[in-house]
């Protein structure tokens, strides 16, 4: 057992199904199996969120995958946070309302089977969106925070059908747009998850990109349809993360190696059968973590997708917590981010690759979930075969796994944001 | 002097009665009348044989019009949740709300099960620690006896460091998240020190209103700006004060950062009444009382202290119960948005979680947040009859 310098913790999260790994390692006891006593708190938004782990009313906190990046960067709240370990891939989806729905599905064209064939574009989106612009009108979406892979993933959908989300910055003005609304097409702005459903229901919005159970919930209460899944924009896209202040990790690094020793654990349980699915989805359902019904909140953890009521499919890839190495901090990941933030504005000045690469491995520290995995597999609870192979640079694959087929290497940050038709270059 | 004319209320009604009490229920009911708890007094009444049939109707009045409205309020209710829903989500019946408060006490009962199981696991582990501690002791006294230096240094490390693991996990509390129950307790404290604050802040501030008309006519302005700002909009200000001037010693204290803000907010919301009516009471004064200290050569701090605080003292109280009333609204805003583990996070936590349940929960923590009200401005009523010439204040 490492010896910990802070036994004491509070983490906070917020009420999605991919905190899974938290509540599991805490409910199972791998937290205390570290000499570790964790209080989980929920969280109001994203931003309350981060600023009290940067005011150190919290240790730590499952948080979206662009907030230390942006963070670090100083988009947002200025602060150094890092990483050591990434809490899930996948898990989001993009809902619209039953009117919307109405209107787009026609349009969309339909497998052998007669169901919408997937993945749905946003091309059948384009005409409704153009619509409601020259009415004045334009369509509002929602997503979850400006630095959100929700934002980033919404856009990346409607820009891969040529439909513009808006820019935070004008390069030709020097402008900047904090609501990032700059010559939108569909208008985005920022709503909690927990409350997407009930905003749509209220008509302030006519679409969302949200995590789960919030896109089930949609389908249950029958207020609006799933029409694409984040997996299908980008095929294991880094989702959520664990994320502490620099300044913590330094001054309790044992603790944050036991932590990662905990939450490895916790991952790999819940890759390892559709039975810990199950059980998992027992554990979130309790009202003091995710709270929503058992059933919602399966719907998608165990391996199946529903999106008009009825049509559920198999997606069983749609939450991965551990399997091809989710849990490992991929630099590329973090550097995805930052093309995503300067495509839109977020970040205003050109930066060389290196720039780019520099600023993933400050925020990123797969040399803490290495300290951590050697430990478990020197307990035998793990093999070197279950991690990343020790000679990785710490990069994925370059992939075009992506709606719109661009190739991604996370080694040339530049010439993927060349490549992409709407975006700032 | 207060008491004197009560015993004077109750005088008359005795000795000329053919038929008379038992025993005398004044003394009972004129308690349960200073207690705010008038309502009880004819039974009292009824089984001292005062008046029987008085008695009789005033319990029906009393008790049984209050329970027909209730009744009535069920069945509205009843009625409403059969029918204002939306796609998924309705008015939790009444029943349906019954079932979500046992369930409230359910997690409740199963988390204080599990501090325990947590606790007696701790004390296992510490168990362990403390046996190891023991052999570690005993081949120290080996070592000691033969001598050897360098193993006595290592063996007194190991023993001290297993005392001290043992120490700790004995003296571990139970991380769990907070229940209901926990959470009323956070919002009482927290409206316990708002409002303390408040009444600490308007007081003084109220006297010297009352005193001074330069004062009044100087303060006036802002306490007519401030006085209807909505919690939502002091938050973020006392957000940002708190976070720069108060860091908690440890995670553990009863005082987080959390708690100020939320506290804070009720300061800055529920002052106003207890400086207003303070300062209308200090400044109403009869003259001639302060014609009397002056005679009397009194100084300016017995003046405060004989003359006015016991003059407005009445006023001072009617501005503390609106107060209170008004901090009480005000935390469970705060609570929510400050993210203070209390009524207002649940709620708010409740709410998000979007489960077939969630809505009944709500409406048992809208009971308990109405019933502690109520039961709080019960208090502040005893407090203010106390001190007042009116008997009759509700």
């Amino acid at each position: 057992m490492l010896e910990v310098e802070k036994p004491d913790l509070k983490f906070g999260f917020i009420k999605l199904t991919d905190c899974a790994a938290l509540v599991v390692a805490k409910e199972l006891g791998y937290f205390e199996e570290e000499g570790l006593f964790v209080e989980l708190e929920p969280q109001a938004n994203w931003k309350t969120l981060l600023d009290r782990v940067i005011s150190g009313e919290l240790d730590g906190a499952h948080m979206l995958a662009g907030q230390p990046v942006a963070a670090t960067y100083g988009f947002g709240t200025q602060a150094d946070i890092v990483v050591p370990y990434s809490l899930d891939y996948n898990g989001n989806g993009i809902t619209v309302s039953n009117a919307v729905w109405a209107e787009m599905k026609p349009k969309v064209p339909k497998g052998p089977d007669d169901l919408p064939k997937h993945p749905i574009t946003a091309e059948s989106l384009k005409p409704i969106a153009q619509a409601a612009k020259a009415a004045g009108k334009p369509l509002k979406f929602g997503m979850v925070f400006p630095v959100s892979t929700h934002n980033y993933e919404l856009r990346y959908w409607l820009a891969a059908a040529d439909i513009s989300p808006g820019f935070y910055f004008d390069p030709k003005t020097g402008e900047k747009n904090i609501p990032g609304v700059l010559d939108a097409e569909v208008e985005l702005s920022v709503t909690p998850p927990p409350q997407m459903p009930a905003t749509l229901e209220a008509g302030t919005i006519q679409g969302y990109c949200v995590g789960e159970p919030w896109n089930q919930q949609a389908v249950f209460r029958r207020i609006g349809v799933p029409v694409v899944t984040n997996y299908d924009i980008w095929q294991n896209n880094p989702e959520k993360v664990f994320g502490v202040t620099k300044k913590w990790a330094e001054a309790n690094a044992e603790t944050l190696t036991a932590i990662t020793k905990a939450l490895i654990r916790a991952g790999a349980w819940l890759d390892a059968s559709t039975e810990n699915r199950k059980k998992a989805c027992e554990m979130l359902s309790r009202s003091n973590y995710v709270g929503a019904d058992e059933a919602v909140i399966a719907n998608s953890m165990t391996g199946t997708f529903e999106y008009e009521v009825g049509d559920k499919r198999e997606m069983p890839d749609f939450n991965v917590f551990h399997r091809y190495h989710a849990s490992y901090p991929w630099y590329s990941d973090a550097i995805w981010f930052l093309t995503q933030m300067r495509r839109w504005g977020q970040i205003p000045d050109n930066h060389p690759d290196d720039w780019y690469i520099k600023m993933a491995k400050e925020i990123y520290r797969p040399d803490i979930y290495r300290a951590a995995a050697a430990e478990l597999i020197k307990e035998g609870k793990f093999t070197a075969e279950d991690f990343p192979p020790a000679d990785t640079d710490g990069f994925r694959p370059p992939t075009s796994a992506f709606i719109d087929g661009k190739l991604y290497d996370g080694k040339k940050p530049n010439e993927y944001i060349k490549s992409f038709e709407i975006g700032l270059k | 002097m207060s008491a004197a004319t009560a015993e004077n209320r109750f005088a008359p009604s005795e000795p000329k009665k053919a038929k008379g009490p038992r025993w005398n229920p004044g003394a009972i009911t004129h308690t349960l009348d200073r207690l705010g708890l008038g309502f009880f007094s004819p039974f009292v009444r009824l089984a001292a044989a005062d008046e029987p049939q008085k008695q009789a109707t005033e319990i029906t009045r009393n008790i049984v019009l209050p329970l027909i409205a209730f009744g009535v309020f069920l069945g509205a209710w009843g009625i409403a949740s059969q029918r204002i829903r939306t796609e998924a989500q309705k008015i939790p019946s009444p029943a349906e709300t019954w079932a979500a408060w046992k369930g409230i006490v359910d997690f409740a009962k199963h988390e204080g099960r599990k501090a325990v199981e947590f606790k007696t696991r701790m004390h296992g582990l510490a168990w362990k620690q403390e046996g190891l501690a023991e052999k570690y002791a005993e081949q120290l006294r080996d070592a000691e006896e033969t001598r050897n230096t360098e193993a006595v240094a290592a063996l007194t490390e190991k023993v001290n460091a297993a005392r001290n693991r043992a120490k700790s996990l004995r003296e571990r509390n139970y991380s769990g998240p907070p229940t209901f129950f926990t959470q009323i307790k956070i919002s009482l404290f927290t409206i316990a020190v708002g409002f303390l604050a408040a009444t600490l802040l308007a007081i003084p501030t109220g006297i010297l209103c009352g005193l001074s008309k330069g004062f009044n006519i100087a303060l006036n302005p802002l306490i007519q700006i401030f006085k209807p700002v909505s919690p939502l909009a002091w938050l973020p200000i006392v957000f940002v004060v708190v976070t720069a001037l108060y860091s908690p010693p440890a995670r553990e204290s009863l005082i987080t950062r959390a708690m100020l803000i939320s506290a804070g907010t009720v300061t800055l919301c529920s002052l106003w009444p207890t400086l207003i009516n303070t300062a209308v009471g200090v400044a109403a004064i009869d003259q001639d009382h302060m014609n009397v200290a002056r005679v009397l050569k009194l100084s300016w701090l017995q003046r405060i202290w004989k003359i006015v605080l016991p003059s407005a003292l009445p006023f001072m109280f009617t501005g503390m119960r609106l107060s209170l009333g008004v901090g009480w609204m005000v935390l469970i805003a705060a609570d929510m948005l400050a993210q203070n583990p209390g009524l207002g996070k649940f709620v708010w936590d409740t709410f998000q979680n979007g489960s077939t349940n969630s809505m009944a929960q709500i409406v048992c923590a809208v009971f308990a947040v109405g019933i502690i009200g109520f039961v709080l401005d019960r208090i502040m009523l005893i407090l203010q009859r106390l001190v007042s010439f009116d008997e009759h204040a509700i």
